[in-house]
């Protein structure tokens, strides 16, 4: 239940008690919010003790005479502003004069009611000016929210990019420093390190960029046929120099080759997002098993790995942004903890998900569905030009 | 390796951190001791008597650094310990180890915070060996 705070400011008692019987059971139902919104009747007989009533205590909603005994409804209008009391106004007139009306709009009235009216009309006046209140705030609540999101999202790209940056210049302090003399093989290390950190930044800043063009829906999607056996056979070229290097064996064996209505670009960051994962989270000597298949309406793309696994609770949050599962074994495996809610937010894209099967030390299969209709996929708004081209 | 040289234990999660520790220090004369989590450190600690110690505060406990610190001190509250925290840039807080109440509660002689140069921090070994 929602209460709201009424204030009825008028010198004529009888209005006043009029105003207060009309609205004292009344109660409203609005989509917006859970349960009926009510109403809290204090009144006040001058604008000198409305503005004082108004300070004390939150007012949402003002029902103000213009013609007062003291200062004026006008008055008591450049006062709230002065003053910075924000409530919704709205201005009783017996005489609907235009001046009063542009006058107290100017000061802020959202809206008149004039003398004499009927209690419907004034409840109906109040409905309109409690859902006005409800749906604002509820934008303000949602802004809000945005801007706490925007705020997190700032703090965390922060950090990631300040570790890397101290690790580097840690780096170069020892190498201009020089400590273990002139046998520059005891500066290997510091150089590879520094070179894993800055590739690492680099996947941060490609993931950020990826992430923010999908969520703004603002990249040009270019919809084509997409042969999705041959991204993945590039996915695992890609991947195919640091697999071979630790003795990882990639499997991919022939079928099908889906035709997917697709942008190449979102289908290739699928594809080497989870390549690279079962590469780097892998042991050394171990498998990876990549499957394509068609299934009904739904293409099934899976990448499974004998790598150090999940347990149920890290694979819970493995899809939300920046997450990283830390613990001992992936302490020196680098990640922007952007590229699986990216994968993610693709495959959604596409009618689709992704999801994962764990097993900690034993290895993980992920697998990505994404819906495969004859009919291009709808472009999302904002890509007017996703429109394909007949090939 | 000198008779005299001097075990220091670095116990910080970051493992760049390490590297550099233990190259600067090395080159520095010290016998130098790594670990990269709470767990690490007690075990070398089990088996070691380091003759200072820099420690990390945030590991993967909150108060990893305090813990060990508590620990070292109890098994000699003569070796010295350095204390190097991020903490006020991660989280606001702030404190110091300057005062003797301070030091008391906290156990630490020294509280560093990072980023550390490098030459502070060997200043401030070089000066508690010293003592």
């Amino acid at each position: 239940m929602t209460r709201l705070n009424i204030l009825i400011v008028d010198d004529e008692l009888g209005m006043r008690l009029a105003v207060a019987r009309a609205l004292e059971h009344f109660s409203i139902t609005l989509p917006e919010v859970e349960g009926p919104v009510e109403f809290n009747i204090t009144q006040a007989g001058t604008g000198e003790e409305a503005l004082e009533l108004l300070e004390k205590g939150p007012v949402d909603i003002l029902l103000l005479d213009h013609k007062l005994p003291g200062i004026s409804g006008l008055d008591v209008l450049s006062e709230m502003a002065e003053r910075k009391i924000d409530c919704l106004t709205v201005m009783i007139t017996a005489y609907a004069s235009l001046d009063t009306a542009v006058a107290a709009t100017k000061r802020g009235a959202y809206d008149f009611l004039a003398k004499p009216f009927t209690p419907d009309e004034l409840k109906a006046t109040v409905r309109k000016m409690a859902k006005h209140l409800v749906l604002q705030r509820e934008a303000r609540k949602l802004a809000e929210e945005k801007r706490q999101v925007r705020f997190q999202l700032i703090s965390v790209v922060a950090h990631e990019l300040k570790a890397p940056i101290g690790a580097i210049e840690g780096y170069l302090y020892l190498l201009r420093d020089k400590p273990a003399g002139n046998d520059l093989a005891a500066y290997d290390k510091a150089i590879d390190r520094s070179i894993t950190r800055l590739q690492g930044m680099r996947k941060l800043i490609t993931d950020l960029l990826d992430m923010t063009r999908i969520e703004s829906g603002q990249k040009k999607r270019e919809i084509t046929p997409v042969d999705f056996r041959e991204v993945v056979q590039n996915a695992i070229d890609t991947a195919a120099p640091e697999a071979n290097a630790r003795g990882i064996a990639i499997n991919f064996p022939p079928g099908e080759a889906p035709v997917l209505w697709a942008d190449r670009g979102e289908i290739e960051i699928i594809a080497n997002n989870l390549l690279t994962n079962a590469v780097k989270y892998n042991r050394d000597g171990g498998r990876v098993d990549v499957t394509l298949c068609v299934d009904g309406e739904r293409l099934v793309f899976a990448v499974a790995d004998t790598g150090i696994g999940l347990t149920k609770d890290e694979a819970a949050k493995l899809f939300q942004d920046f997450v990283r599962i830390k613990n001992k074994k992936t302490k020196d495996i680098m990640g922007s903890g952007l590229g699986l809610s990216i994968v993610k937010k693709i495959a959604q894209i596409y009618g689709g998900d992704v999801a994962v099967q764990s097993e900690p030390d034993v290895g993980s299969t992920f697998t990505v569905t994404l819906r495969q209709d004859q009919t291009p996929p709808e472009a999302p708004a904002g890509s007017a030009d996703g429109q394909p081209t007949q090939a | 390796m000198e008779p005299n040289t001097k075990t220091v234990l670095v116990v910080d999660d970051d493992h760049d951190y390490l590297t550099q520790m233990q190259m600067r220090l090395e080159a520095a004369h010290y016998r130098v001791l790594t670990a990269d989590s709470e767990k690490e450190a007690e075990e070398l600690l089990a088996q070691t008597r380091p003759d200072l110690a820099v420690l990390d505060l945030m590991m993967e406990n909150m108060d990893a650094g305090f813990v060990l610190c508590h620990r070292i001190k109890k098994m000699d509250p003569k070796i010295p310990v350095i204390l190097v925290t991020a903490v006020s840039a991660e989280t606001g807080l702030d404190f110091e180890a300057a005062t003797p109440h301070e030091k008391s509660w906290m156990k630490a002689d020294v509280l560093l915070t990072k980023p550390v140069r490098f030459e502070q921090l060997q200043r401030e070994i070089d000066r508690l060996l010293k003592a």
